[in-house]
């Protein structure tokens, strides 16, 4: 396993797409410090200042551009997708998947070097992202990240690479479910689209205000609609790695639930500590590795299962 | 035979969607001899192979490679043999000396073990100058040979080719075949498939003849050729003015003559031997003008034609 462990990850370091993904991540880091730059001038607030640099305020760039929300939609399901979506077919249509075969390896080290040595690829990648920003950060702002906000941070990377982790395991799954690997790079894109845009922007709403219709605009009809919103929201993946991730990084979000103005005056506006912040995403957190372990078992139960011949 | 069997077939079968592929096959190959496994397309020699390999199971029956059952113990059966797909694939990016290192590591094979072997066999099968060239480069026929080069680079006891020359130029083949003819020497069993009859008929040493997943005939070259042609194997033409009746009478006579037959003006004579001097000369001393006499060997592919036809 582990010669072919080194072989995938030759692969990914020396193939194009390995340069191209390497791109983005220096493309991602550039652009958070961009915005951080602009945004960290006209703060006021004092506390969890390097935390900022990963959250710039939505006055200074538009929402969508926002660290966290370029991470959660676009750039970990793409990489994620890039590293898997042609682990396997690509392999069984060019005939080397029975070529490994043959040889006394057992069928079940192919897909766990697989997919070991792209989540270890892309933890590479994630890690690069938030050294890049934190070290040329640190340069712009002067201000050391205190065991707090680097706890946060850790923990911030670990999702990431669990969240990772689920696109590439739904990407592997298609894979080897589809003989072409067109087919299985549309599906995973398809996927993408559907729960990272589709869904969170006007499926998830339209299906809560008719089911939760707010026609007469009262307070009970409001928050009625809202929880069946967010309800909705956290069937996708992205919204659910976007919440934990804003959970984690803006300490002073109290809650995921709906507070009513009225209900707001009576909060502190002081931030969550550490252990209440990880209580908050904890859920979100467990629902993700499930994902992730769901996608992988039925890759390799149908691997296992599968003819190898390639045509 | 009193030969050691290294792979034995009993009632193999295997069904794909509710068509038998392959039906209650028993196969037999001795040690150190080239067994050819002939048929047409759609025969289940491939079926077959993967089977064998235990890289398919098999619907019933039992599939034994030295021994080894190939369905409960693939990895001792993967051990000891070595096997080219039909459509053999390697790693693009790859040269061809990593390709065969990579096989070489999979086998548990130190690269300083394999290096000369590698050299070798690049030489022996006539790629040797293309060794550090990215297999992405190269020909169909090129690939054809490496991956020659691929089953040997494990030195397997048993090797199974699956269509060995397809793609070859004629030069090739008869490289690679008298590869494959000097492989028993060096302790390898081989066993492979085509449908490409003078090749089977030049390098092997038994034949089994498939038909729609059943084996129509099996044994040795010699042994089925006396078999089949029982009546003789060569045909000779002889045409003359006007034969008579003494004229067979005579040819009759001649030592290894089964069977002469008069269609108009022309004798047709089975024997076993090639007897053309001996018919002229019987024809010329009973006066009758002779005009031509012409002779044709039958072949294995009349063997072919002839089970396949019954099958």
């Amino acid at each position: 396993m582990i010669t072919i462990l080194r072989k995938e990850l030759a692969d990914y370091f020396t193939s194009i797409r390995g340069v191209i993904a390497l791109l983005l991540v220096f493309a991602i880091s550039a652009m958070a410090l961009h915005a951080a730059f602009l945004g960290i001038r006209g703060e006021t607030e004092t506390e969890f200042v390097f935390l900022r640099l990963f959250t710039t305020p939505e006055k200074a760039i538009p929402a969508l551009l926002n660290f966290p929300t370029i991470m959660a939609l676009f750039f970990i399901p793409f990489i994620g997708i890039a590293l898997g979506f042609d682990a396997i077919n690509s392999e069984r249509t060019s005939g080397t998947l029975s070529r490994v075969l043959s040889q006394p390896v057992f069928r079940d080290n192919v897909i766990n070097a697989k997919f070991l040595a792209s989540i270890f690829t892309l933890s590479i990648m994630a890690t690069t992202s938030m050294l890049l920003i934190s070290g040329y950060g640190l340069r712009i702002i002067g201000v050391p990240p205190t065991s707090e906000e680097f706890i946060r941070l850790f923990i911030y990377l670990v999702s990431i690479i669990i969240y990772g982790a689920f696109w590439l395991g739904l990407a592997i799954l298609f894979s080897v479910l589809f003989r072409w690997v067109g087919t299985s790079l549309l599906t995973s894109l398809a996927m993408w689209l559907f729960f990272g845009l589709f869904y969170i922007f006007m499926l998830a709403p339209v299906i809560a205000n008719a089911l939760a219709p707010a026609t007469d605009g009262t307070t009970a009809e409001l928050i009625r609609n809202a929880e069946l919103q967010s309800i909705l929201l956290r069937v996708s993946p992205n919204y659910l790695f976007l919440e934990s991730s804003t959970v984690l990084l803006l300490p002073l979000v109290r809650t995921l639930g709906i507070v009513t103005i009225g209900e707001a005056v009576y909060m502190i506006p002081n931030p969550l500590s550490l252990g209440q912040s990880l209580l908050l995403m904890w859920p979100h957190l467990t629902i993700l590795i499930g994902l992730t372990a769901i996608c992988f078992a039925i890759s390799y139960v149908v691997f296992m299962r599968q003819e190898i011949r390639a045509t | 035979m009193g030969k050691k069997l290294v792979v034995e077939t009993k009632e193999l079968t295997k069904r794909y969607d509710g068509t038998t592929v392959v039906d209650r096959l028993n196969l037999h190959v001795a040690e150190n001899e080239v067994f050819g496994l002939l048929g047409p397309n759609g025969a289940g020699k491939t079926t077959t192979i993967l089977m064998l390999l235990g890289l398919t199971e098999p619907a019933s029956g039992i599939a034994r490679v030295y021994g080894f059952d190939s369905t409960r113990e693939p990895l001792k059966v993967k051990r000891l043999a070595g096997y080219l797909p039909e459509k053999v694939g390697f790693y693009d990016s790859l040269t061809a000396r990593e390709n065969l290192k990579f096989i070489a590591r999979l086998n548990n094979i130190s690269d300083a073990e394999s290096h000369r072997q590698i050299e070798q066999l690049l030489e022996a099968v006539g790629i040797a100058d293309m060794a550090d060239v990215a297999v992405g480069k190269f020909s169909r026929g090129m690939k054809q040979r490496l991956g020659i080069a691929d089953v040997l680079v494990k030195k397997p006891k048993v090797a199974f080719l699956d269509e060995p020359t397809a793609g070859l130029d004629p030069e090739g083949i008869n490289q690679i075949l008298d590869l494959i003819a000097n492989l028993p020497q060096i302790g390898t069993t081989v066993v492979l498939s085509s449908h490409r009859l003078y090749e089977v008929q030049k390098v092997c040493h038994s034949i089994g003849i498939l038909s729609k997943g059943r084996m129509v005939i099996e044994g040795s070259l010699d042994s089925l050729s006396k078999e089949t042609f029982a009546e003789g194997r060569y045909r000779i033409e002889v045409e003359t003015t006007q034969p008579s009746p003494q004229l067979i009478e005579v040819i009759g006579k001649i030592g290894g003559v089964r069977k002469v037959e008069a269609k108009g003006n022309v004798l047709q004579i089975t024997t076993d031997s090639d007897l053309r001097a001996e018919i002229s000369k019987a024809v010329v001393q009973s006066d009758v003008p002779l005009i031509q006499v012409k002779i044709q060997e039958f072949s294995l592919d009349d063997i072919y034609m002839k089970y396949f036809h019954e099958g």
